[in-house]
């Protein structure tokens, strides 16, 4: 037991979380959490908006695999973080909030909750449907508890945001705290372990498959569970489809790999998936942007389900064998179960030549016979330009689904996207919260004209804090995929899309101190990312492409996945 | 869809503050419609909650996973109407402003074992127990003579027989 303040006591137990580094911003209702952190050694990045401290420390997370941690003041700093913890919610990532709060009582002043104080929100309120966990701390000495608390509760399990509110008086009390108490949760116990049983029921069903279908999700990465997948699927000779949050949990350059499922899949995907007989789903939710119409998703397999979270079984499609467990688990039960009753891998089948004729029938729509800056070719290109363990992070519209399409992530946490919120100016600032988990990896953000403009200004953050990272902005002037929706779907009838005369990238990028460069040519973009990607300075590259060029394949909404509009 | 009936939800929760709150808003949030919701302290640190909903199998099981998932929710079963009690409380603020009306009204309380519990020179208050469909039965009858205003309660409920689900009692694996 050692008496400090509660601050003190916030960053004492920050410490003994192994917490390196913290995205915010400061404020008044903060700063007694400020000045304690003044005497540590924990890195500060102030992020020049909250919700960039949000998607800093979601990108962190979802690059190392660590907690991310966030910090803002009470009121406007606690609500600016919203968007960017129901991101984290969406995608399962988990970061830790802390918020400033006005006090909880004041003797000689009407500071404090519930009377509308300057700054005050009510961000528990607010919060409680986007967090896996929130809590006001009432009282100074219950600080050490509720972070390991807060901890444990945002990385087990179905991993997802925690925010921890601290009024202000709290944060300044002295109390006696005790670093050692245990998590006083008995309502909180994730199930890891898969049902022996139903791991059995999934070895017979996946041996009498005749046209298996892997499809792996988010919570394959979020468990780490590359390896097992590999080994199964090579095992079993199952083609491996991923869902978007998915990508990169299998190498997309192998013979296996069919790319991705969904809206703007991989057309082999989602054509192959449909005929699968039987269809193992792990770490997945059966999202509507991964399945299209559910009615018609894989209706005849027999499909067995893992997920770690039992609200996701059933939630969205009924199964024939669920598998509540941890994604590694139960990918290495499996194979275990699998290796008892078989002694041999099974052998190139009728199956696989067909999966494998189905991706050549789509060559053609991969490969482009110009040099025009078509967003394909740009991000083929960049695949080559990178090595496979350079991060790639995405913002949301167009430039996402080009790249989810044309780049191929070939290890896990090198392809970080929003993929559930569908956040727009997500990927600049989850690419600097990577690179500071990742600082001797190359960190590249495929964005959009649109949704860069809505956080460019954390270029000041990324220079003042040397944290380069590369922008490619594939700048068509427009919000492209609301465009396509309305040159598909709307009869041509523009609104509220043409962003007009977008700011002169290059110009923007040098009036932060960074670097900017526009390419007007394959030569020159190759040029670009090369210098981009070995400069110490954050550099943005412009790339004008047209505001006519449509993502395909598209699966319209309210469709099935074999209603695919090619193009 | 499966056949829509009435369920009955029985949830041990951490007694702090805001978990009402979390529980109702998980509610809106995932589109469940609860028709009624009580809850109460039952000792030192936990509270039990007593919600009943019109919905599905699966509306159910999945309105139960996701109660479970909330951190502050302790334990959660689905009571079977068959196997469990379930009452509630209502207040009936009844015009009786002649002895005549007043006869009649008290004889019906009789009948449905209520109590008067208030007395004007205008009104009864009649208080009742019992199951919803006892409660909806007496509020028709009382609206033949004018109803002032009526309070419900919500339906508590707890599993016949030796079933627990409360920790705090005992240690007893509860239905699910």
């Amino acid at each position: 037991m050692t008496k400090m303040t509660g601050a003190r006591a916030l960053v004492e137990s920050l410490k003994r979380q192994n917490v390196k580094v913290i995205f915010g911003i400061i404020g008044g209702a903060i700063l007694p959490v400020y000045d304690a952190l003044y005497d540590s050694d924990i890195r500060h990045i102030l992020s020049r908006h909250e919700q960039c401290a949000a998607h800093a420390a979601d990108g962190y997370a979802r690059a190392s695999g660590r907690p991310g941690v966030c910090m803002a003041t009470s009121g406007p700093g606690a609500t600016n973080l919203v968007t960017g913890i129901a991101n984290a919610y969406m995608d399962s990532s988990p970061i830790i909030a802390f918020t400033g709060q006005v006090s909880t009582y004041s003797r000689s002043s009407s500071y404090a909750i519930g009377k509308d104080a300057f700054q005050e929100a009510d961000i528990i309120g607010i919060t409680t449907p986007i967090t896996k966990f929130n809590y006001q701390v009432r009282s100074a000495s219950e600080i050490p508890k509720i972070v390991r608390s807060a901890f444990y509760i945002a990385t087990s399990g179905r991993p997802g945001p925690v925010l921890i509110d601290l009024p202000k008086n709290v944060q300044m009390d002295t109390a006696e705290m005790d670093f050692s108490s245990n998590i006083p949760f008995r309502g909180y116990k994730p199930v890891t372990d898969p049902h022996p049983l139903q791991i059995k029921r999934a070895a017979e069903i996946l041996l009498s498959a005749e046209r298996l279908v892997i499809l792996a999700g988010g919570g394959v990465i979020i468990s780490n569970a590359f390896q097992e997948l590999l080994n199964l699927a090579e095992f079993l000779m199952a083609p491996v489809a991923t869902t978007l949050m998915g990508k990169g949990c299998f190498p997309e350059n192998h013979p296996l790999s069919m790319g991705h499922i969904g809206m703007h899949g991989n057309p082999a995907a989602n054509k192959m998936i449909l005929e699968a007989d039987v269809l193992l789903a792990v770490g997945t939710r059966f999202a509507d942007r991964s399945t299209g119409r559910i009615d018609t998703f894989c209706k005849d397999a027999k499909i067995i389900h893992i997920d770690i979270d039992p609200a996701e079984i059933g939630k969205n499609l009924d199964v024939d064998l669920p598998i509540v467990a941890d994604a590694k688990k139960a990918l290495s039960a499996i194979y275990a179960a699998l290796s008892e009753k078989v002694s041999k891998p099974k052998e190139n089948s009728e199956w696989f030549k067909k999966v494998k004729e189905a991706k050549e029938t789509y060559e053609g729509f991969f490969s482009n016979n110009n040099g025009d800056l078509k967003p394909k070719i740009l991000l083929k290109e960049l695949r080559q330009l990178l090595p496979e363990d350079a991060i790639v992070t995405t913002e949301v519209g167009q430039n996402q689904m080009w790249a989810a399409l044309h780049f191929k992530a070939i290890k896990p946490r090198t392809f970080i996207t929003s993929g559930g919120l569908g956040t727009m100016g997500f990927g600049f600032p989850a690419a600097l919260g990577a690179k500071v988990a990742c600082p001797d990896r190359i960190v590249v953000d495929v964005a959009g004209d649109g949704s860069f403009l809505m956080n460019e200004q954390e270029l000041a953050c990324s220079v003042e804090e040397n944290i380069p990272v590369t922008v490619i902005v594939l700048n068509n002037s427009v919000l492209g995929m609301v465009a396509q929706w309305q040159r598909l779907f709307y009869n041509r009838r523009y609104i509220a899309v043409k962003l007009g005369r977008v700011p002169d990238m290059v110009k923007l990028a040098e009036a932060y101190g960074a670097r900017g460069i526009r390419v007007h040519s394959i030569e020159e973009f190759r040029k670009a990312v090369k210098e981009a990607v070995n400069s110490d300075v954050t550099t943005v590259i412009d790339v004008p492409i047209s505001p006519d060029e449509d993502v395909l394949p598209m699966v319209p909404p309210e469709r099935g996945l074999n209603e695919m509009l090619i193009g | 869809m499966g056949e829509v009936r009435t369920h009955i939800i029985s949830a041990l929760v951490e007694n702090r503050p805001g978990v009402l709150y979390s529980v109702a808003n998980m509610f809106r949030r995932r589109n469940f419609n609860i028709d009624s919701i009580t809850v109460g302290a039952v000792n030192g640190d936990l509270a039990r909650m007593t919600i009943t909903i019109k919905g599905d199998e699966k509306t159910v099981e999945q309105l139960v996973k996701q109660l479970r998932k909330l951190i502050d929710v302790v334990k959660v079963s689905i009571l079977n109407p068959a196997s469990a009690v379930s009452r509630e409380l209502a207040l009936v603020k009844i015009n009786a402003p002649e002895a005549r009306i007043r006869a009649d009204v008290l004889h019906y309380v009789d009948i449905f074992r209520g109590h008067v519990v208030d007395a004007s020179p205008e009104t009864l208050i009649v208080e009742i127990t019992g199951g919803p469909d006892k409660i909806d039965a007496f509020i028709e009858l009382m609206k033949v003579f004018g109803i002032k205003e009526l309070v419900r309660t919500g339906i508590a409920a707890l599993s016949r027989g030796s079933k627990s689900i409360d920790v705090a009692f005992n240690t007893e694996e509860g239905e699910t």
